[in-house]
């Protein structure tokens, strides 16, 4: 699917500007912070039809009309689970095991075996 | 020329005093010194009242969940006798998922009693959650200002997650790059929009988490016939450690102890573009915990109505590599899938577990929601992206930003005690060195920094005149 590089007017979007450039940022940053201006992205609906790259305005939801530089068109979310992580697999497996040899020892009255007791 | 920043900077007395609907000057008795409770009860609400409040908004009475099997594994791996009984209290299960709805639920009633059109906060947290659904439940409109990616536009998933269901509930999400600029940016909306401050650090915000320790207080009361020995708050900013423990002693439980936890984040700047996405944890951590409770006067009102020094007993930490076993385990031991940031004190609570006796009981006073971005996995496999190592071992060896360290084994989880005694005299230094150099603390100062730091007086004057002479 090629990605759309031009929204309609009305289009539901994002657009990318610049909150403070460097020089005009808070002397408290370290270094590396320091060196970059302060960006946002905001999203709303687009006021006019525009290419991905160019300036444009959108009214947000509360109403406010903002101009940036058109980033996305009917941008989504992408972030996920990912995969299992190797070193968290066996925790399952090993407590419940821990637990079961726990309850089996006469010795380890648990919170179960209190429970019975009336406790 | 003065920059844009210095410009709004300001001005912003002014224009919090617009957006919050309270003057707090009302409240000041000296450079130092200022009447906690007066400004606390100013709101005019009840515990009661706000407990109302909440019931209509979709808030409060969480399950209070036994724990029995997190309990039979610390006793497995305690000295006979000992291991004290686990319950959390499912603060998942609020209408947006997390404590904070408590908080919310009191700003955003207080915002439309006023008769603001909208409100504003900033947070990367569950916090816009919470002010987003019940700013769409009022009708109000409401922005969240929100510290979202790194210079490369890279975010952590937990953080694109937060943006993804404030909009979901309807709010204008301002996604920024790293920078405490974030609080400019939100006074210089609430300048432009007139809309209400829906600070975290407002003492509407704060009572609205008293009615949590209330809860804690009356369900254990009547689950087990007495308060808890120990409730353990997950603790960044400082109001859920503030307001559970006010409520809490509000219900009589005064003999609970509270313990507040964080996970370790030393080494890492808050405000560097680098570390930021290298941290792990989004909230819950030392990066937040240890400056609030040390000057909480640096939040976005002009006297934080979260102050937890006047009531921690005890300031845990754990790392971060723990606090993802444990998750885990709560998943597959208690049927209890939950973020990790709300496992903090769960983690922080096992260890604690272990040191008291079998009778003694422990609460761990939240959870929080989970899903895709906001889950352990999603931080781990986000961390390793982003180079940190990942490996298994013993957790004393986890260094924030390098390498998280999952335990092989539960009994390798142990919490650390962070000196409050330290952070007392920092407080005290800050608050001291935020009056006129020329300005000599006199009685009254002394017995507010007694009361602020829960010290008493001869230490409060011995450490304010060390902080003179510094």
């Amino acid at each position: 699917m090629t990605e759309q590089i031009r929204c309609g007017v009305d289009d539901w979007v994002e657009v990318e500007g610049i909150l403070l450039e460097t020089a005009d940022r808070s002397k408290n940053l370290p270094a590396d912070t320091a060196a970059q201006p302060l960006r946002m992205w905001i999203k709303g609906f687009a006021q006019a039809e525009a290419n991905v790259g160019e300036e444009m305005t959108v009214r947000t939801v509360t109403g406010r009309t903002v101009t940036g530089t058109l980033s996305a068109i009917n941008p989504g979310y992408f972030h996920t689970f990912g995969k299992p992580i190797p070193e968290l697999v066996h925790v399952g497996r090993d407590l419940r095991e821990r637990l079961a040899a726990y309850r089996a020892d006469g010795a380890g009255a648990g919170a179960a075996a209190d429970e019975k007791a009336g406790a | 020329m003065a920059s844009k920043f210095d410009e709004i900077m300001a001005r912003r007395g002014e224009i919090m005093r617009r957006a919050l609907g309270m003057d707090y000057s009302q409240f000041e008795r000296s450079p130092i010194a200022f009447d906690y409770e007066a400004m606390m009860g100013d709101h005019g609400y009840s515990l009661a009242q706000i407990k109302e409040i909440q019931t209509k908004a979709g808030v409060g009475n969480t399950p209070l969940l036994e724990l029995k099997n997190m309990t039979d594994l610390v006793r497995s791996i305690s000295a006979p006798g000992m291991g004290a009984r686990i319950f959390v209290k499912d603060e998942a299960a609020n209408l947006a998922g997390a404590f904070k709805d408590r908080r919310a639920s009191v700003s955003i009633h207080v915002a439309k009693e006023k008769g603001y059109e909208g409100v504003i906060a900033a947070t990367s947290g569950n916090y816009g959650a919470a002010v987003s659904s019940q700013a769409a439940r009022y009708g109000l409109k409401c922005i969240i200002c929100q510290e979202t990616f790194d210079s490369r536009h890279v975010g952590q998933p937990e953080i694109i997650e937060k943006s993804r269901i404030c909009e979901a509930f309807g709010a204008e999400v301002i996604q920024m790059t790293v920078g405490p600029e974030l609080f400019f940016h939100m006074v210089e909306l609430l300048d432009q929009t007139g809309y209400f401050a829906a600070s975290l650090y407002s003492s509407f915000g704060v009572s609205g988490i008293e009615t949590l320790g209330l809860e804690v207080a009356g369900e254990m009361k009547a689950l087990i016939g007495d308060y808890p020995t120990a409730c353990v708050i997950t603790h960044a900013g400082g109001g859920n450690t503030t307001g559970t423990a006010r409520g809490l002693k509000c219900a009589g439980a005064t003999g609970t102890q509270i313990v507040s936890a964080s996970v370790d984040l030393s080494g890492l700047h808050m405000a560097s573009d680098h570390d930021f996405n290298r941290k792990s944890f989004t909230t819950g951590h030392t990066g937040f915990g240890v400056p609030f409770a040390t000057w909480p006067d640096r939040a976005d009102v002009p006297r934080n109505a979260a102050r937890p020094l006047r009531y921690i007993d005890r300031y845990l930490t754990v790392t971060q590599g723990e606090v993802f076993y444990v998750t885990e385990a709560m998943c597959k031991l208690e049927g209890l899938e939950r973020g990790p940031a709300g496992n903090t004190a769960m983690t922080a609570a096992m260890s604690l577990a272990r040191e008291l006796p079998r009778e003694a009981t422990v609460v761990v006073q939240e959870t929080e929601y989970t899903g895709a971005g906001k889950h352990h996995w999603a931080q781990l496999n986000f961390a390793r992206e982003m180079g940190v190592e990942v490996r298994l071992g013993d957790p004393a060896e986890n260094k924030p930003g390098t390498v998280i360290v999952i335990p092989e084994r539960p009994e390798q989880i142990h919490a650390n005690d962070f000196d409050l005694d330290r952070m007392r005299r920092s407080y005290i230094r800050n608050a001291v060195k935020a009056a006129p150099a020329d300005y000599e603390p006199t009685e009254a100062d002394i017995e507010f920094l007694a009361a602020d730091t829960n010290t008493d007086s001869e230490t409060a004057a011995r450490l304010a005149h060390e902080a003179k002479e510094a």
